[in-house]
């Protein structure tokens, strides 16, 4: 055994050393060079595409009188040059401030609240379904390989991820809210009744820590077929991918070592199998995460619920330049933070990742 | 006694050019406290016969035949029955120890689970137990060892953990798979000296498959040389070792190094080994030997018994017919 490196301060060693602590703060550090990337792409991919922003969101008889589209351009910045246009906006984005939207002509960053929670929770709700639901499918294929369960799964999952999400949408909710009849409808609760009184932005969990349990529930059944739809394809892709590294990691030398000693199937499975399988399981899912996301903007429009896809799309019909980077900003640091995540468990996971840094 | 009795082995297994017999009719046994040695060429099927006694042959590998072990026939046994003698009663040190550990787990963890399973220990004597058997196996400092994982010790350290890993819920039968082909001279007289110590110590019986002349010659009691899945000659190691009948034997006796070299090609034969699905016909040795006749593609050579504890599977080898006489 090698002694253990007595652990010295030093400013050197937080951005090069193998620790925990300087890994999160180089993290953290490219995390911020990478929004700022992502802020100056956004910025000019929307400078790029044909059409006025002021012809958009005026009225048409408004947009004949020069004055009022003069003072539009005024109140917005658009009357500045786009590098000082830029400048602005990252001078502001440090202090917090996203603008004002074009559209809605609210703050974006207050905008962003109601809207992104929305997504937020069918999205977990999503991630969650997928990833649980799809480890077990996936191993259950890998350990009766060629068998009749993994060839009823293969076929699930291959339709899972060849189906359109849009498709999906429409024809589950034609399903269940105009055949059966057991989906309520459309948004995220009955239409008139008072959301819970804001604590996370989720209307689930906000109703639970109000103590209403009903409102709770309901919310539940709204969210519950947009967020199954939403996990069609994540779960696909990561059952389909867990098959596969469980049956890579079945072959491995120290599996046949476990089986070796008698243990159970069981143990065998959860102990020696699934631990590394989640190192490459983990991956997918991150970019299964990344995928919902953009299938959540078709979703979201089919059960008209209120999220930040929906915003999206009306930030970029209306080219509310405002709204866009907004989305824009919160889509990277969603994805930012998932990478991180990742990471983070790769190292939680796999002693060899934690010695080696 | 008779511990374990292996008859008319068969193990097919499924290769991209369809079922092909990896190991054929093979027979043999092991008594308590015997250490017996199985040499032969590469893919003669060797690790197939281990794992068919430990009931874990690859992926649609199927074998026939009996396998009889401590009172019982185990080859027809159930999977759980199968899991019941598993680790418990016949343990395995697998042919590669950078592989045969998890990477993930903690040495404590694969030291324990097995004897906490069949033994339903407690955690706190199962951890004694493997303090014990790691001191067993000569791994210094078995405390932080305990702590550690698979990575941080080297390749010679790792079979030791192996070895200690086998021998957790004391088994009757130790199966070794070339338990000391990676390692280099000082650490495999160390193991040597640990099995031997082991035998004597627990009556343990130990299959070992190898490749060295210093194993077979310092370590077993009996030889077993195979041949393209089959055996072609076994006896006493010093009997076997000193007069060699079967021509294959004598050619790999003398071609065997003192530091085994797993894959190299003999110097001394001819050709080499038959691919599995592509063995020849008759005695499968034909093509490569000096001696063979016409016969020798034709049929099937039977056992010629040379004296008690020695015979071999060629009929017509000029040096067998002389000592017969
Ligand atoms: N999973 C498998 N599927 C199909 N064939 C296999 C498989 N594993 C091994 N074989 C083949 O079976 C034959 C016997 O292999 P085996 O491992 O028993 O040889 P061996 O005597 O142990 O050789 P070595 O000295 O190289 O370890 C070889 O031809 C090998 O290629
Ligand atoms: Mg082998």
């Amino acid at each position: 055994m090698e002694p253990v490196p007595v652990r010295t301060f030093s400013l050197r060693k937080m951005f090069t050393g193998t620790g925990f602590f300087p890994f999160i703060v180089r993290r953290l550090l490219t995390a911020v060079l990478l929004i700022l990337g992502i802020t100056f792409i956004a910025f000019s991919v929307t400078q790029l595409v044909p059409g006025d922003p002021v012809a958009a969101n005026l009225g048409q008889s408004a947009y004949s009188d020069p004055e009022i589209v003069a003072a539009f351009e005024k109140e917005f910045g658009l009357d500045q040059p786009v590098p000082i246009q830029y400048i602005t906006y990252l001078g502001k984005l440090v202090q917090g401030d996203l603008g004002v939207s074009l559209s809605s002509k609210r703050p974006v960053a207050e905008d962003l609240r109601e809207y992104f929670p929305a997504t937020l929770e069918i999205a977990m709700f999503a991630v969650f379904v997928a990833l649980v639901l799809g480890i077990l499918l996936g191993t259950i294929s890998a350990m009766t390989r060629d068998r009749l369960p993994d060839q009823i799964i293969r076929v699930f999952s291959l339709t899972g991820v060849s189906m359109p999400v849009f498709w999906t949408a429409i024809t589950a909710f034609y399903i269940f809210f105009f055949v059966l009849g057991w989906a309520p409808g459309t948004g995220r609760l009955e239409p008139g009744a008072e959301p819970p009184p804001t604590v996370t932005g989720l209307f689930t969990i906000d109703a639970l820590l109000n103590g209403d349990l009903s409102t709770s529930k309901e919310a539940l059944s709204y969210l519950l077929l947009p967020a199954l739809v939403l996990a069609v394809y994540a779960l696909g892709v990561i059952t389909r991918f867990t098959r596969a590294s469980v049956l890579e990691i079945l072959g491995n030398d120290y599996v046949r070592t476990a089986r070796s000693k008698g243990l159970s199937e069981f143990t065998v499975i959860r102990r020696h199998v699934l631990r590394p399988a989640l190192l490459s399981i983990i991956t997918i899912a991150g970019v299964a995460f990344a995928s919902l996301l953009a299938g959540s903007v078709l979703v979201e429009n089919v059960f008209s619920w209120p999220g930040l896809g929906q915003y999206a799309y009306r930030s970029a019909v209306g080219l509310d330049l405002p709204g866009i980077m907004g989305v824009s900003m919160v889509v990277a640091t969603v994805f930012i933070l998932m990478n991180l995540l990742v990471d983070v468990l790769y190292r939680v996971i796999d002693p060899q990742m934690r010695d080696a840094g | 006694m008779t511990l374990l009795r292996v008859a008319d082995l068969t193990v097919t297994l499924a290769t991209s050019a369809g079922d092909a017999e990896a190991v054929r009719n093979l027979s043999f046994e092991i008594d308590h406290g015997e250490i017996l040695g199985i040499a032969g060429e590469s893919g003669s099927g060797k690790t197939m016969t281990a794992l068919s006694i430990i009931g874990l042959l690859p992926y649609k590998g199927k074998a026939t035949g009996s396998i009889y072990f401590d009172g019982r026939e185990i080859l027809t046994s159930s999977k759980k029955e199968y899991r019941d003698i598993r680790g418990k009663d016949i343990a395995m040190i697998f042919q590669d120890p950078m592989t045969s550990l998890h990477p993930m787990l903690t040495i404590e963890t694969q030291l324990t689970e097995h004897l906490r399973h069949h033994r339903k220990v407690s955690k706190g004597s199962a951890r004694q137990s493997a303090l014990e058997l790691l001191d067993t196996v000569k791994i210094p400092d078995p405390a932080s060892a305990l702590k550690a994982h698979a990575g941080q010790f080297s390749g010679g350290m790792r079979q030791r953990i192996a070895i200690a890993m086998a021998l957790a819920c004391d088994p009757k039968l130790l199966i070794a798979d070339e338990p000391t082909t990676a390692l280099d001279v000082t650490v495999q007289a160390g193991i040597l000296k640990l099995l031997r110590q082991l035998r004597s110590e627990r009556d343990l019986s130990i299959m070992i498959i190898t490749h060295d002349l210093g194993v077979l010659s310092s370590l077993t009691d009996r030889i077993m040389i195979m041949y393209a899945g089959s055996e072609a000659e076994s006896g006493t190691a010093p009997d076997l070792l000193l007069h060699p009948r079967h021509p294959y034997t004598q050619g790999l006796i003398s071609a065997l190094p003192g530091v085994a070299r797993q894959g190299k090609v003999l110097t001394t034969i001819g050709g080499s080994p038959p691919e599995l699905g592509n063995f020849p016909t008759g005695c499968a040795f034909h093509e490569r030997c000096s001696y063979a006749q016409t016969s020798c593609s034709l049929e099937v050579p039977s056992v010629l018994q040379v004296s008690d504890n020695h015979r071999m599977f060629c009929p017509i080898n000029p040096l067998a017919e002389k000592s017969v006489k």
